[in-house]
């Protein structure tokens, strides 16, 4: 038994000519949170696609507990423990919260053919978890649209720990909420990781990632420029090379080497 | 502060979860979807007592009369609001009732088929169709709107074309007789609680044709279909998963399929399911009739989705109930039929269902922003 719960190793991705990820690797052990940082354009949709299963990587490998994994649908990666909470958060905000929380994986009860959508033990088991988290679920059987949009991040993450992930990929999960959100969210997110969740956080927001952080891995142009570990790296040098920091640099150098030259 | 604390108190002994705010049952209604729907035939109901109300239009032939209407539009506006709540549209709802009709009378009398393995034919041609729909719209991702109205065209084309071609005119007469004694026709085609009219006649509750039997001769099928078919959805939606499903898909399609939903299959289904009320619709008015025409049907594809608005549902997927469209049909029925009993022109029909349509949505659009913007 390794030490990681969860390998990426050396995925890449191609569309047709366009390289979308190139060799990125990324190692995850029970309770981490590895933050995932990049600019737009950086690939890491295309990664977060991959995790989930959506694609399929054209070269690399996943290895899960030891074991090798070819995902051939997002279902997969759900069964086996991977569970993606993307931005748009699949949840029907004309729902109500216990409909959202169950949307696809209903309990049942009843005799085969005459099966009925067991609705008091999903309330139950809706507001408790929710309750957990310490949201006020005034009634379950209000609509998701109702909530603010931390609840509704915490919402979705909620129901992607109950139905078994070990693996939580949670993208920009901070992104659209306000400072006194996300950090409900973040708060939430850690407390995850504590009860032994492995936790990629993808944000390309280092102030919300920074705190909660264990690692960091930079993506630039489709590929990592490392991972970091929280002790070995400083917000401002993790900025700067997110922000391709290093090219401005260079591009500076540059210029000044233009000026040189045209005042010779 | 003592007070305070006492009540909460207390709601923790009695077993309830203390945050749980007490909801008021007006407001449980109002999140309701058919709440406009549920308004709009009680006033609808008010408005014709005291204009018809002493005119024979809610004696038991009158009220049959605007039930059987009602009913006939019901089967296909729940199917067509099972199919909106799932995010898509049937406009060949219509076409598909001329096409059944014709799949039902050209083999039975034609061909010489027994009645009941044309109904099963024309049953058959319905899924496929309907499967046709659904597929056509979930793998090219094409908007709905624009699928089936092509298809709309092409099945009322093709049954103008093939009932002319076998039998050289647009309509099919002669089925009454083949109804008697067909294995599966009598569901179509029965008046059922006989027995009760009969003997509200004979007490002389009910009004009596010149020949003692009663005006009214009992519930026509229509009714008992609709009954059905509302209890039917309604149980499908609220109490199933995959009710969960349809509203899903309908709500937001790639969440729904990220969790998991078969997005693709639930439409299908409910494409298919279009499909199989036109056809229930058809059979019931080809066997009243005893014959089938090529142009039956004819813009029964808008009735039932401005029944299905009208019931609540939006246009835009996601929320809705077969209740609601249950009542939107009853509101159009009984105006539809309610009309000859006032003053009023039946010309102005139409004028009615367009303003109560707009109506609707505008009511519904105001309630569905109070279910979920307020906090």
């Amino acid at each position: 038994m390794s030490e990681y719960l969860v390998q990426f190793n050396n995925i890449s991705k191609f569309f047709g000519k366009v390289i979308a990820l190139k060799d990125v690797t990324m190692k995850l052990k029970k309770g981490e949170i590895m933050c995932l940082l990049g600019d737009n354009g950086a690939g890491k949709s295309t990664l977060i696609k991959t995790l989930a299963g959506v694609h399929k990587p054209d070269e690399g490998e996943i290895i899960f507990e030891d074991k090798k994994i070819v995902f051939d649908s997002p279902r997969d990666a759900l069964d086996i423990g991977i569970g993606t909470v993307y931005q748009d958060l699949a949840l029907v905000s004309l729902m109500s919260v216990t409909r959202n929380f169950f949307m696809g994986r209903e309990p049942q009860k009843g005799l085969p053919f005459f099966k009925t959508f067991d609705i008091e033990k999903a309330n139950s088991i809706a507001a408790e978890r929710m309750g957990q988290i310490g949201i006020d679920v005034r009634d379950p059987s209000q609509a998701v649209g109702t909530m603010s949009g931390g609840e509704r991040q915490c919402l979705a993450i909620s129901r992607a720990i109950y139905f078994g992930a070990k693996v939580l990929v949670l993208d920009e999960p901070t992104s659209a909420l306000g400072v006194h959100q996300a950090s409900m969210v973040l708060k939430y997110i850690v407390k995850a990781a504590s009860q032994g969740l492995a936790v990629i956080l993808i944000t390309h927001n280092v102030h919300h990632a920074y705190p909660v952080g264990n690692s960091f891995t930079v993506l630039n142009r489709g590929k990592s420029m490392g991972t970091f570990q929280k002790k070995d790296i400083s917000r401002e040098k993790l900025l700067s090379m997110m922000a391709g920091g290093e090219e401005l640099d260079k591009l500076e150098v540059e210029l000044k080497e233009m000026d040189r030259i045209e005042n010779n | 502060m003592s007070v305070k604390s006492e009540s909460i108190q207390s709601k923790k002994d009695s077993g309830q979860d203390e945050r749980l705010k007490k909801i008021s049952p007006l407001r449980v209604l109002l999140n309701r979807p058919e709440l406009g729907a549920l308004g709009g035939s009680v006033l609808v109901f008010i408005f014709f007592g005291i204009v018809a109300g002493d005119t024979g239009m809610f004696s038991a032939y009158g009220t049959l009369n605007f039930l059987d209407v009602s009913a006939n539009l019901g089967i296909i506006a729940i199917a067509a609001a099972m199919l909106m709540i799932g995010g898509e549209f049937d406009l060949s709802i219509g076409s598909m009732i001329g096409f059944a009709g014709i799949c039902i009378a050209i083999p039975a009398i034609y061909w010489g088929w027994p009645l009941w393995t044309s109904i099963i034919f024309a049953f058959a041609m319905a899924v496929l169709i309907g499967y046709f729909n659904g597929i056509m719209v979930v793998k090219t991702g094409l908007p709905s709107f624009i699928v089936t109205l092509a298809m709309l065209f092409i099945l009322r084309g093709a049954t103008l074309a093939i009932t002319r071609l076998i039998t050289g005119r647009t309509q099919v007469p002669g089925l009454r007789v083949l109804i008697e004694d067909d294995p599966i026709a009598w569901l179509f085609a029965t008046d059922t609680f006989q027995w009760l009219f009969t003997w509200l006649g004979s007490m002389k509750l009910i009004a009596l044709r010149t020949d003692g039997t009663p005006l009214a001769t009992g519930i026509p099928p229509s009714v008992i279909w609709f009954i059905a078919l509302t209890l039917f959805a309604t149980w499908i939606l609220m109490k199933t998963r995959y009710g969960n499903w349809i509203f899903a898909s309908g709500g937001d399609k790639v969440g729904a399929t990220n969790v998991g939903v078969p997005v693709g299959r639930v439409k299908i289904s409910l494409f298919i399911g279009t499909a199989v009320a036109s056809t229930i619709f058809a059979c019931i008015q080809v066997l009243d009739a005893g014959s089938a025409d090529t142009m039956r049907g004819t813009l029964k594809e808008l009735e039932a989705i401005a029944a299905a608005v009208v019931g609540g549902c939006l246009l835009t997927g996601g929320y809705g109930s077969a209740i609601g469209a249950a009542l939107g049909a009853i509101i159009f029925g009984t105006v539809s039929m309610g009309i000859f009993y006032t003053d009023v022109d039946t010309d102005w029909f139409k004028v009615f269902l367009g303003a109560m349509m707009l109506i609707a949505v505008v009511f519904n659009n105001y309630i569905r922003k109070k279910v979920t913007e307020t906090k």
